[in-house]
């Protein structure tokens, strides 16, 4: 049971490894950013998750009947909204790279593209 | 009156001109914003490094929420310093980079450049000054995702682009793990303030959160500073990128990484936990002797001289490593003057390889060949500034190797005192190589371009005022030695 | 006089050396002379002040909080700095003549460095601590680096490559942590009589060491196995060859174990030590076997070279002798060593300017040709080898009382061991220029090197003879010591 009372971090780390095990197994550069946006989302699930609260909501919200407030940690929350965005910004950043790397290498799998890598090297090595 | 909101109008200012360079549209004006916004950054570190140069501690409280319900900025001698240094590195290169880039970059692209570098550099100088944990993760991205897009202007092309790809996904790994780091220190106390994380965390030290916590961020800082298994992304980033940009590079962003370690290590976690709990010295030494080591060699068999000193880079690091990780006041001292002297150095040996590559339209050491005929004063630069990296009396470079061998003797770690002591033989080897190669190399043969000229002096002048502060700091080592040994003091010390 | 002085003359010359370049040959190798000329009067001023007992020590610059560069005069560095300056002077005039004929390329920067070194002599000569000492020591391996590999080719930066690894390595591995840990130890480097460790018993293994890291990584000592650049700079031309590598550069290495010996360990110490004698042995091999090696060269230069690296173990056995009279004596065989080893060296570029004959084995009969330049050889050669009437004599006689002062009787069976060795490798060169048969009748004319070449010769081996009857002068000096 223990251990069951501590299934979101399990969902996390499910996540995360999944999102782990792509970028690093998948050789086509889409799915590894894809992979890494996975591996960044179980990051802010777990985030999310340590500031929850049973029972509680956001805080604006004040029980009517009692008058107390319950509310989750708004923090992560707001540590996660951060996250995201730079999140978002990253996969930006990484998809425009994919799309030149397309342009000039003329693939996205890693495979060929290494190939091309290695011929390019040759060549500066061979203009000694 | 004003000079209490200093710090913050020091990030604040490069900030506000990047998108002023982007609506600017033009290369020339954007390059004007950048280089104020930066010389101003400059003159407030240095208003505020006159406030810490005492060992008194400056905390400014962002929007006037008192830490740690707000973020607060935090400023001791260690990143007061830094802050200079990484300000006044960032203008000297920028100086350098407004003739470099009209080979390397379409002139319409250039005030992209420009903001892009101001970003960047709001996030080196961030990450240095924030007291929070959260916030350094910020300034950490910020800087980076600036970083790619930089790197990916470089002027061979596709190659560029694909050392940016990877070190995007190497840091992003990294900062990730970083980021995940932090949130467990939050759940384990509940603060991100730095200053709050020390105070609590001796609380709940020996809970397994904490464990993990520390594991996430030593991890994510080791990709971060390159550190050998991880340091795969530094070689080619620094080969690729646009000149100015490895300048830019190699004087901050890898000693940013280090002092972000250092505020962990033994500011937020306390050295007692890091190293007499953890035995982060005892994971890390393996490590990094062998990376100074073997990646040294690496540096000998290299052909293309901004790749001999990326390899240089990484065996640098190793050697403040070392220092760092002895957890003693010499150690740190030693490590910390060397991360000083080191950025400098570095600088000027990217900034005279990019006045070569400028010139010469390349990079490989076979093309250098008699180039000291044809361009004096770049060479004679390199020159000084290798033999500072070798650590030749009188230079910066001999004043870091005389702390840290001391240190390491002090320690009683004589194998590392060898090993540092060989491998900085092996220094030798691979710049003595490209000196050879300038002055004692057949003329390079000119066919099909017309005869080299030495730098223009725009790129000169960076490179010359680079080589004089490495000599002075050489030759009247008392300041920086003092100031690293206060910051020492400091972080070992309790907070205030 | 503050014996910074000593290090204007050279310096300030440098501008005037650029100034005047290959277009003023004249005024620039006469302004040479002149600097030397002042060089040497200014020593001269400072050896009569020390001996009308002033303190000459220059201001300290202190590079951070324990580390300090300063000047400070004592005997044994006046006698040094007068000996290389003297010679300096000589070896400009011997240049003269020499590149000139041989016309040879980037004289201007051959000047240049050259004054640049001997800057650097001077610095170590009157360095006041170990850590002077050992900027100027890699200074001079700095300077002299374009010096070794002045003519460009293939050979010469190989040579460079190896005179620099090995020099720069040796100090960098081996004798800036002796430094270090010497500092550490003591918490100071200074050379002051009596030497600045206090007590020593606990680390006499570390004092073995240390001296041990000092012998070794002063490789311009060339003690074995650290010799091997010495032949290999021979590529340097030869005033180079002959003024640095005989004499400044190579006592530069002796002189910096010799102020270590006596002025940071101190006699008192080190003669309690018991594992010197394995140091001991390491310089008494060097000393055989350098002048076993010697004998098998067939290039004239190379066999000097390897005569040199003998003749400087001499000096590091006496200092490790380990007693005031054996110190002297090493000091002592600096001088008498240099004015022969420079004879030797310049006849060698002399019979290379004249005849183009580099090999022991061509020079046949060329006595006839070169009647005066052999016989400043066979001269030097005797004083080499410790022959009276010259100066060699004496200071062999010293280091062998300074051995039987420590009942060393070894060491003296080693001199004389080595004494004949010397003879056998030095004596046949002019006895088979004089006196071996020749069919070529073109080498009967006389044909001798450049009049300025044979002025130098003449003043060194009549040097070699005026020390044998002066060295009383030179003893006094040294009796400053104490």
């Amino acid at each position: 049971m223990e251990y069951l009372g501590l299934f979101n971090y399990w969902a996390v780390v499910v996540i995360m490894m999944s999102g782990f095990y792509i970028m690093i197994a998948r050789h086509n550069l889409v799915k590894k950013i894809i992979g890494l946006s996975i591996f960044q989302t179980g990051i802010f699930y777990f985030f999310i998750s340590l500031g929850k609260v049973d029972s509680g909501t956001a805080p604006i919200f004040v029980n009517q009947q009692t008058g107390e407030a319950v509310y989750s940690n708004p923090l992560p929350h707001v540590l996660i909204l951060t996250a995201i965005v730079v999140g978002v910004a990253t996969m930006a950043v990484g998809l425009a790279l994919i799309v030149r790397l397309y342009e000039s290498y003329g693939s996205i799998e890693e495979d060929d593209i290494r190939k091309i890598e290695q011929k390019d090297f040759h060549d500066d090595a061979d203009s000694y | 009156m004003y000079s209490v909101h200093f710090p913050v109008l020091i990030v604040i200012l490069p900030l506000i001109a990047a998108p002023l360079c982007i609506i600017a549209r033009h290369s020339f004006a954007a390059f004007l914003i950048a280089l104020t916004a930066n010389s101003i950054s400059v003159l407030l570190a240095v208003a505020v490094v006159r406030r810490v140069i005492d060992g008194s501690v400056i905390h400014y409280s962002l929007g006037g929420w008192i830490a740690p319900t707000g973020i607060e900025y935090y400023i001791d001698t260690l990143n007061g310093v830094l802050l200079l240094i990484i300000s006044l590195l960032s203008f000297l290169a920028l100086i350098f980079a407004k003739d470099s880039i009209q080979q390397e970059i379409s002139k319409a692209r250039h005030y992209l450049f420009y903001a892009g570098w101001l970003m960047c550099l709001v996030g080196l100088l961030g990450m240095v000054i924030t007291g929070d944990a959260f916030n350094v993760f910020v300034f950490l991205e910020i800087s980076s995702l600036s970083m790619y897009m930089l790197i990916a202007l470089g002027k061979q092309r596709r190659q560029a682009i694909l050392a940016a790809f990877r070190y995007l996904m190497m840091g992003s790994i990294g900062a990730s793990f970083i980021l995940l780091g932090i949130g467990f220190l939050y759940a384990a106390t509940g603060t991100l303030n730095m200053l709050d994380l020390s105070e609590r965390l001796p609380g709940v030290g020996q809970s397994r959160t904490v464990l993990v916590g520390f594991s996430f961020i030593t991890v994510g800082l080791l990709i971060k500073t390159a550190v050998f298994p991880v340091h795969s992304w530094l070689a080619n980033t620094y080969q690729f990128a646009p000149s100015s940009i490895a300048v830019f590079l190699a004087g901050t962003a890898t000693k940013v990484s280090l002092y972000v370690f250092l505020r962990f290590f033994f500011h937020v976690f306390g050295q007692d936990y890091s190293f007499a709990q953890m035995l982060l010295d005892n994971i890390l030494l393996p490590l990094v002797v062998i990376g100074f080591f073997v990646m040294s060699i690496v540096a000998v068999y290299q052909t293309d001289i901004r790749r001999v000193l990326a390899y240089s880079s990484i065996a640098q690091i190793g050697y403040i490593f070392v220092a760092l990780i002895m957890a003693t006041e010499s150690g740190l001292t030693a490590g910390i003057i060397h991360m000083i002297n080191h950025a400098f150095i570095k600088a000027a040996l990217f900034v005279a390889a990019g006045c070569i590559a400028y010139r010469l339209g390349s990079t490989r050491i076979k093309d250098m060949s008699g180039l000291v005929v044809h361009m004096p004063w770049t060479t004679s630069a390199f020159i000084i500034a290798g033999l500072s990296l070798i650590g030749i009396p009188l230079t910066a470079g001999f004043i870091s190797k005389w702390h840290l061998i001391a240190a390491t003797i002090e320690s009683g770690w004589w194998l590392i005192a060898l090993m540092i002591l060989l491998s900085s033989l092996i220094a030798i080897v691979y710049i003595g190589k490209i000196i050879e190669v300038f002055c004692f190399g057949s003329q390079p043969n000119s066919q099909g371009r017309a005869v080299i000229q030495e730098a223009p002096l725009s790129m000169l002048l960076p490179l010359w005022i680079l080589i004089i502060i490495s000599l002075y700091t050489g030759i009247n080592a008392d300041v920086v030695v003092s100031l690293a040994a206060q910051s020492a003091d400091q972080l070992l010390g309790t907070m205030q | 006089m503050n014996p910074l002085m000593a290090l204007l003359p050279p310096l300030l010359l440098i501008p005037f050396i650029i100034v005047f370049g290959e277009k003023q040959r004249n005024l620039r190798e006469a302004s040479i002379v002149i600097a030397g000329g002042i060089l040497f009067w200014l020593n001269l001023l400072i050896l009569q002040d020390y001996t009308a007992g002033q303190r000459l020590a220059s201001e300290r610059f202190v590079l951070f909080n324990e580390l300090s560069i300063y000047l400070n005069a004592e005997p044994l560095g006046i006698l040094f700095a007068l000996l290389a300056s003297f010679l300096w002077i000589v070896t400009t005039l011997y240049s003269i003549g020499y590149m000139r004929a041989h016309g040879e390329k980037n004289q201007t920067r051959f000047y240049l460095c050259f004054a640049l070194a001997i800057a650097a002599v001077m610095a170590a000569a009157y360095a006041g601590n170990l850590f002077t000492l050992f900027i100027a020591y890699e200074v001079i391996t700095l300077s002299t680096f374009p010096l070794v590999t002045h003519a460009g080719t293939e050979k010469a930066r190989r040579a460079g490559r190896i005179y620099l690894a090995v020099l720069m390595g040796g100090s960098i591995v081996l004798l800036l942590p002796a430094m270090i840990l010497i500092w550490w130890l003591t918490g100071r480097m200074d050379f002051v009589s009596g030497g600045v460790f206090v007590d020593a018993e606990d680390n006499a293994l570390l004092i073995l060491l240390l001296m041990a890291l000092v012998i070794l990584g002063t490789a311009k000592a060339a003690v074995m196995p650290f010799h091997r650049w010495l032949p290999n700079a021979m590529v340097a031309p030869t005033p180079v060859s002959a003024l640095l590598h005989a004499v400044a550069v190579v006592k530069t290495g002796v002189f910096l174990i010799l102020k270590v010996v006596v002025y940071i360990f101190g006699f008192e110490l080190l003669s309690e030590l018991k594992g010197l004698i394995i140091l001991q042995l390491v310089a008494a091999l060097t000393l055989l076997l350098g002048s076993l090696i010697a004998m098998t060269k067939d290039n004239l230069k190379e066999r000097l070279a390897y005569s040199t690296i003998s003749q400087l173990a001499y000096i590091v056995l006496a200092a490790l002798l380990v007693n005031p009279l054996a110190a002297d004596a090493a000091a002592l065989h600096i001088v008498t060593h240099a004015f022969g080893k420079i004879t030797l060296f310049f006849c060698a570029g002399a019979i290379m300017v004249a005849l183009h004959k580099k090999a022991i084995s061509e020079l046949s009969g060329i006595g006839r040709q070169m009647p005066f330049t052999m016989t400043a050889f066979f001269i030097a050669a005797l004083s080499i080898i410790g022959l009276p009437p010259l100066a060699g004599l004496w200071s062999k006689l010293a280091i062998a009382q300074g051995a039987l002062q420590v009942d060393q009787l070894w060491v003296i069976a080693v001199l004389m061991l080595s004494s004949l060795l010397n003879i056998a490798y030095l004596l046949p060169i002019p006895l088979r220029a004089f006196f071996a048969k020749t069919n070529n009748s073109s080498q009967l004319a006389l044909k001798e090197a450049p009049t300025a070449c044979l002025l130098a010769i003449g003043v060194t081996a009549l040097g070699c003879i005026a020390l044998f009857f002066t060295i009383d002068y030179i003893s006094l000096i040294l009796k400053m010591m104490q």
